[in-house]
């Protein structure tokens, strides 16, 4: 500890972190991305990725043309969720016009629709639906039925129907369903873990490549505060995102931060610590820029994007992938934040993950501790 | 000129320790991967029931519940805050809440309430979980209520028989959506970051000096960087549609030419795109970053995990600029609708469109002298 603090104190130390923050400051392109990344991500997640579906293009094939099949149509048309784009003239342009892709769901209704429903016990209506996105077809279907099925018992509105059931919906925590509570703590996890562990890495295996690894290595610093001082520019980066971050949330998507501060501190913390010893692994096992940009990229963006539950729910996965995403870190992290930022809860709740994340923070220093080379090759 | 500069792109490649191997085993781990992890079906929702009823029809309410393939019933509470607790605990995702007298009410007053609270902090569980739910709870009345009918009307009231079809994907498969444009993310990412690192690894080397002072114009230059990946590009597809019909069973219902074709364009697109980033660059980790940061939003914009439809209007003019999402879309119409390359003229325009466009500012944004 004593050393510790000693080294910190030393002007040498802070000279290092300096060199650092000239690195990344001169490189206005990069540095601007760092910066932009989760402004430009919040606002992709907050306003323009939805999976509401509405205005979809509905195509009509009405042989009867009648005043039953008009009044269903008109109440197709006037819900938000469907446009009439093609009125068909047989059942051959059904799938022509799906394979040109001019329209989601089609409606055949029977000839004779009316008829047959007042007199001959009941008519038909066939929906069709493009079912290359099975939620989005089977939500169409289900909005489609549900209109008809209101028409229907407007007719049978005479007939008292009896037993009924009516549910009350509550939506805890999140009453407007809105995705953002979902993908804030994602783009959190992710962009920490992109800045701590892929910069990080990166920038010590081009002083490798570069060769002035070596300039360092011999300068009286001693080899662990050279990482040291590599580690604290990107620290000062990730907090930065962390407050934009927390700041576009509550104040542009209206995500509230409900628990307390200090515990969602505390957690992002040893996020960073966590993600700052991958990025050292990484650098000691690779050997060029482009060796740790693929590990990085493949060994933990993409998982991280796919089994940290921030896109896909995991319980959804086949149980090797539930397995696999327990050992990403990024999950456990996420996996608290939702807790404490979005369902306020106190800190003893994510004490497991917290456990889980010192966990690892350990034996990930201590590798990368002993893999660490005071001598190049 | 061109065949030694392709022969030096091509030995540089395989020479390489890393770069074979990656272009063969990161399609496969995520061929692999990704269609199982991409799942955005709701099931298995864990249902907390609290029955404060305690009646033959609550009972019942609870077995259709527990029946459904839907829902799993993880927990009995005996009051609503103790299933509030059990939702804390992440033990169940949703609390159906039977009040006391459900029954007497249903006989007396034919009408009844039970009240549903989902966990909405995954907003999509929340809202499919708590409508599957009250669709599970308006089945049961109606069960309930044709029972009633049969005994008290005999006549027939007008009815509309509905008929539901599911086109193209009637087992409603959500990998048979997902594997297609997963391909397309595939190839992006390979033949997008590759060249996008490669003009900028020789100026960090210093050896495009050497190219410099050659006299190859700058379109035999471009093309020499471009068709190493188009290689590259085509290997990855094949692999891919190979994957895609042996281990997952989807194959297209249209022509495998077709595909090609718009693969061939598509990567010539794409790889231009990188070559583009990369003489802009001054150093790999910008390019690696530009790169990184386009791609994401590219393929957030693109349709792939969300349609393209549900985004507002200022989104949709956006993906007009995003070739990304014209190929998912040929991919996916030709993979699952048999659609032939007279239904998709539009694509193809748009593509190629951005095939001349990136690939000439590539050439352009080639300076021999600094």
């Amino acid at each position: 500890m004593n050393l510790f603090q000693k080294f910190i104190r030393s002007s040498q130390f802070w000279s290092f972190v300096a060199k650092e923050f000239y690195h990344i400051l001169r490189d206005k392109r990069t540095i601007l991305i760092l910066l932009g990344m989760p402004i430009v991500e919040i606002i992709l997640f907050g306003f323009a990725i939805s999976t509401e579906v509405n205005n979809s293009r509905l195509a009509i094939l009405d042989p009867s043309n009648d005043v039953a099949t008009q009044h269903i149509i008109r109440e197709m048309e006037a819900s938000k969720y469907f446009t009439v784009v093609k009125v068909l003239r047989s059942t051959a342009d059904v799938e022509p016009t799906f394979q040109r892709g001019e329209a989601d769901i089609v409606l055949i209704f029977s000839n004779e629709f009316i008829d047959k429903l007042y007199h001959k016990g009941g008519a038909q209506i066939q929906i069709i639906t493009d079912a290359t996105n099975p939620n989005v077809a089977v939500t169409l279907n289900n909005y489609a039925s549900s209109i008809i099925f209101n028409y229907q018992r407007e007719l049978a509105r005479l007939q008292k129907v009896p037993y009924q059931i009516k549910p009350e919906i509550k939506l805890l925590y999140n009453p407007a369903m809105k995705s953002s509570f979902n993908f804030v703590p994602g783009v959190m996890g992710m962009i920490l873990m992109l800045i701590c562990a892929m910069m990080t890495s990166i920038s010590i295996v081009r002083e490798k490549e570069t060769g002035t690894m070596e300039v360092l290595l011999v300068s009286p610093m001693k080899p662990l505060s050279i990482i040291l001082a590599k580690a604290v520019p990107y620290l000062v980066l990730s907090v930065v995102n962390l407050l934009t971050i927390m700041w576009l949330s509550v104040f542009v998507l209206h995500v509230p931060v409900a628990g307390s501060i200090f515990s969602l501190t505390l957690v992002s913390v040893i996020f960073i610590i966590v993600s700052l010893c991958i990025g050292l692994l990484i650098s000691t096992i690779s050997e060029t820029q482009v060796a740790a940009m693929l590990i990085s990229g493949m060994a933990l963006m993409m998982p991280v994007m796919l089994l940290s539950g921030m896109m896909f729910p995991v319980e959804n996965m086949p149980m090797p992938l539930q397995f696999l995403s327990h050992i990403i870190p990024a999950k456990w992290y996420i996996m608290a934040v939702k807790k404490i930022m979005i369902e306020g809860l106190e800190l003893k709740y994510a004490l497991q993950e917290i456990i889980i994340l010192c966990f690892m923070a350990v034996v990930l220093i201590t590798i990368s501790l002993k893999k660490f080379k005071i001598r190049l090759d | 000129m061109l065949r030694f500069l392709l022969e030096k792109e091509f030995k540089q490649i395989l020479r390489d320790s890393f770069l074979p191997r990656i272009i063969f085993m990161f399609p496969i781990m995520m061929m692999l991967l990704l269609p199982n992890a991409a799942n955005m079906e709701v099931k298995d929702i864990n249902v907390c029931v609290v029955d404060n009823d305690h009646s033959p029809t609550s009972e019942r309410l609870i077995q259709k519940v527990g029946a459904s393939p839907y829902f799993h019933i993880t927990s009995i509470a005996a009051s609503y805050p103790l299933g509030i607790h059990s939702i804390e605990n992440s033990v169940s995702d949703v609390i159906l809440e039977i009040p006391l007298h459900f029954e007497k009410d249903l006989e007396k007053e034919l009408c009844s309430k039970v009240f549903i609270a989902a966990n909405a902090v995954n907003g999509t569980k929340g809202g499919l979980g708590s409508s599957y739910l009250s669709a599970v709870v308006a089945d049961f009345s109606k069960e309930l209520s044709v029972k009633k009918i049969q005994l008290v009307n005999k006549n027939p009231s007008p009815t509309i028989v509905t008929n539901s079809e599911f086109a193209f994907n009637s087992s409603l498969d959500f990998k048979r959506f997902m594997v297609p444009a997963i391909m397309v993310q595939l190839i992006t990412i390979l033949c997008g970051f590759l060249p996008a690192l490669n003009i900028v690894s020789e100026k960090e080397k210093g050896t495009i000096e050497q190219l410099n002072v050659t006299p190859i114009n700058k379109f035999v230059f471009i093309l020499a960087k471009l068709i190493p990946y188009w290689t590259v590009g085509f290997i990855v597809i094949s692999v891919c549609f190979a994957l895609g019909r042996f281990v997952y069973g989807i194959y297209p219902e249209g022509s495998l030419l077709t595909l090609y074709f718009f693969t061939a364009v598509y990567i010539l697109a794409i790889s231009g795109f990188g070559l583009l980033i990369s003489n802009s660059s001054s150093t790999m980790q910008q390019a690696m970053f530009v790169m990184f940061f386009l791609l994401v939003i590219l393929i957030l914009m693109s349709g792939l995990f969300t349609p393209v439809s549900s985004m507002p209007e200022w989104a949709q003019y956006i993906t007009i600029f995003n070739p990304l999402k014209y190929f998912i879309e040929v991919m996916r119409m030709v993979y699952l609708k048999g659609s032939t390359i007279v239904d998709l003229t539009k694509q193809l325009y748009a593509l190629f469109g951005f095939m001349v466009v990136l690939n000439g500012f590539a050439v352009l944004s080639y300076h021999k002298n600094s």
